[in-house]
């Protein structure tokens, strides 16, 4: 049972109910409320959709080794895209799939970065990340633009039934791209670019295409947060959209036991992973802990993930668990 | 990793491959201060150019402990968060504490270096990716900022005041006590660089780590010192910041560490490691600071155009140095 790929991720993440539940005891009740499910678990939900999202493109891409950490920008470009679409046109429709377009072409000219010029991944995505912002800000001329508009609402506050609508939106298409990976051998691909890039492309994956693919793919997830966080906070703000979402997605990913080397991953644990992020999130509050101390716990995570994680410090705590051993059972029998 | 650049096949003989770069960084540099000169009146001014020196004091700094990281083919994304904790805990001990500042001020830079000390050993022994090591390193600085206080911590104390105050003479213009101590430093990481054991080494194992162990060179050490000196880099900037600024503040320095990479790889420092100059580094900084400079002369660009702009040299450096390594690296996929 140890050895089950899911078992750490979703041992933290009971510890961590369990002890909300333990310090405040109405944390576990769900009420129907209004015509919806009400209550911190659906909550929680809610709030981890967004992260959810982008850490499923950011999986597919740490998978096929690579990074993406021009996320958080994509996020702000992707609001302010469809904040000035829906308050300029009014047309839902027009704004949603200009904020997609919008981030798509971000995702794509990462990839075209990484696969046709051969930068390094975290380099490539450097440069959209330093000038992102700054893109965003053009779009929205340097305002933080307030969205008045119903059906825009919806994205991020809206129920479908009972059910946050980001949080069923976020599960969607977590399920289908699971069935994508699935159902087609795209998910050995990304295994086999992911644990021998050379070897892959030897072995006939069409491992420039599909990489380039998969950070267009980040880039759309990375703009559905985006619509969905603008949507919450009924204003894309380009300075503060999505600030340190790229630590918070690649930190959910790692926790969800992707390797950080490629090869590995988990979509189901990466989901996981954002809502064990959430939740440390919602438990310092109820703690009443100050909510910037939630950095060093999220450090102290990484911390211990990535230590778990290294071939070399496992080896020396082993080394270190063999050395106390009774010297008389040391002795090989002649 | 970077045996391509032998000169052998370049075409202008007795011109080092590896001097590519930086001359690309110096061409644009004065050329932008052409532009500057021509466009506005009073740019071409003694004082405008101390101002950059002035102005960018922390980020040289920070940018010059970030070169060596990045020449041994590292990355310190912790450097910001270093720098505001060092701002924080400066101002806590000597307003809150009623430390002496000769006191906290080596205290502080000691702090940073074993900031980073930790960071380096932490990706030496156990083989972690120094961007993930440094990433959880940013955290833990900017969550002990919070935990000091969230709010900003105003500086009153005579010495860091003095030290504000404190303007050095030359000739019409003059330079601040940062500015001095960003040239010092800059001095020093150039003769740590180029005529130090220590500086081959870090070259050395950005050529290639594995050639550089068997060599019997000490890799090891060499990684944890690096790391070591660009925290204390990082905590001298803060120290810089904190006489700059008079006071300590949780959101001070937010994306320094992208400013600080941004002006290496302009200044010609190849990402992949073993390649590149502490001066270019400096002209990268000083290429910041001219296209800020720039912005605010032209009065109607906004800030944001800042940004976009290193952006895109970002991007034209990377394509460059991907040029330059071209040939022998050609196939590489995607690697990290």
């Amino acid at each position: 049972m140890f050895a089950l790929p899911l078992f750490w991720p979703c041992l933290t993440l009971a510890l961590l109910v369990m002890l909300n539940a333990v310090v405040n005891p109405a944390f576990l009740a769900i009420a129907w409320r209004d015509g919806h499910l009400y209550g911190n678990l659906i909550d929680i939900l809610n709030r981890a959709a967004p992260l959810a999202l982008v850490a499923a493109g950011m999986t597919l891409v740490i998978a096929a080794r690579g990074l993406d950490i021009s996320v958080g920008a994509v996020v702000a470009i992707a609001a302010a895209t469809g904040a000035l679409c829906v308050s300029s046109t009014g047309s839902l429709g027009l704004a949603i799939a200009s904020a997609l377009g919008a981030a798509l072409l971000c995702g794509l000219w990462n990839g075209l970065l990484v696969v046709a010029v051969g930068m390094q991944p975290i380099i490539a995505t450097l440069i959209l990340m330093v000038a992102g912002r700054g893109i965003a800000q053009l779009i929205t001329n340097g305002q933080i633009i307030t969205i008045y508009y119903a059906p825009y609402d919806f994205i991020g506050n809206g129920f479908l039934l009972g059910l946050p609508f980001a949080a069923v939106l976020a599960v969607a298409v977590i399920v289908l791209l699971h069935a994508l990976l699935t159902a087609t051998p795209l998910g050995l691909f990304i295994r086999a670019i992911g644990i021998n890039p050379l070897a892959a492309r030897i072995a006939g994956v069409r491992a420039r295409p599909i990489t380039l693919c998969l950070y267009g793919f980040c880039g759309l997830m990375a703009g559905l947060a985006g619509l969905i966080i603008s949507s919450n906070v009924k204003s894309a703000d380009a300075n503060n959209a999505g600030t340190l979402l790229e630590l918070d997605a690649i930190l959910a990913v790692t926790l969800g036991g992707t390797a950080l080397t490629g090869g590995r991953f988990s979509l189901a644990g990466t989901a996981i992973g954002a809502l064990i992020i959430q939740t440390l999130t919602s438990t310092i509050y109820s703690l009443g802990v100050p909510p910037e101390v939630n950095l060093v716990f999220k450090a102290a995570l990484i911390f211990v993930v990535m230590l778990l994680q290294s071939a070399e410090f496992r080896a020396s705590m082993r080394a270190l668990a063999m050395r106390p051993a009774d010297p008389e059972k040391g002795i090989p029998p002649a | 990793m970077n045996n391509s650049f032998n000169t052998s096949g370049f075409a202008l003989p007795g011109f080092d491959r590896r001097l590519v770069p930086l001359t690309a960084t110096l061409v644009l540099f004065f050329a932008m201060v052409a532009f500057g000169a021509a466009a506005y009146d009073g740019f071409f001014a003694p004082q405008v150019f101390l101002n950059l020196a002035i102005d960018n004091a922390f980020l040289l700094i920070a940018a010059i402990g970030m070169t060596f990281v990045i020449l041994t083919g590292g990355i310190d994304l912790s450097v910001g968060s270093v720098l505001a904790l060092t701002t924080m805990a400066a101002a806590a001990l000597v307003e809150h504490a009623h430390w002496s500042p000769w006191l906290a001020m080596p205290l502080l830079l000691a702090g940073g270096a074993a900031f980073g000390a930790l960071q380096g050993f932490l990706i030496h022994r156990y083989r972690l990716q120094p961007f993930i090591v440094t990433l959880a390193g940013m955290f833990v600085a900017r969550g002990l900022c919070y935990l000091i206080d969230t709010e900003s911590i105003p500086v009153r104390d005579p010495v860091f005041v003095a030290l504000a105050e404190l303007r050095i003479p030359l000739g019409s213009s003059s330079l601040s006590s940062g500015a001095a101590v960003a040239i010092l430093t800059v001095v020093v990481a150039l003769w740590l660089a180029h005529a130090t054991r220590f500086g081959r080494t870090v070259y050395a194992i950005g050529g290639n780590a594995r050639s550089a162990a068997l060599m019997g060179l000490p890799v090891g050490a060499t990684l944890v010192r690096v790391y070591a000196m660009s925290g204390f880099c990082a905590a001298l900037a803060g120290l810089t910041m904190t006489v700059y600024m008079l006071s300590g503040y949780s959101l001070h320095a937010v994306g320094l560490e992208l400013d600080a990479i941004a002006a290496v790889v302009i200044g010609g420092t190849l990402l992949t490691g073993g390649v590149g100059y502490v001066a270019g580094t400096v002209v990268g900084v000083l290429i910041l600071g001219v296209i800020q400079t720039l912005v605010i002369f032209n009065g109607t660009l906004s800030s944001w155009w800042t940004r976009i702009v290193v952006g895109i040299l970002l991007f034209l450096f990377c394509v460059a140095q991907r040029l330059i390594e071209g040939g022998a690296k050609k196939s590489h996929e995607v690697h990290r």
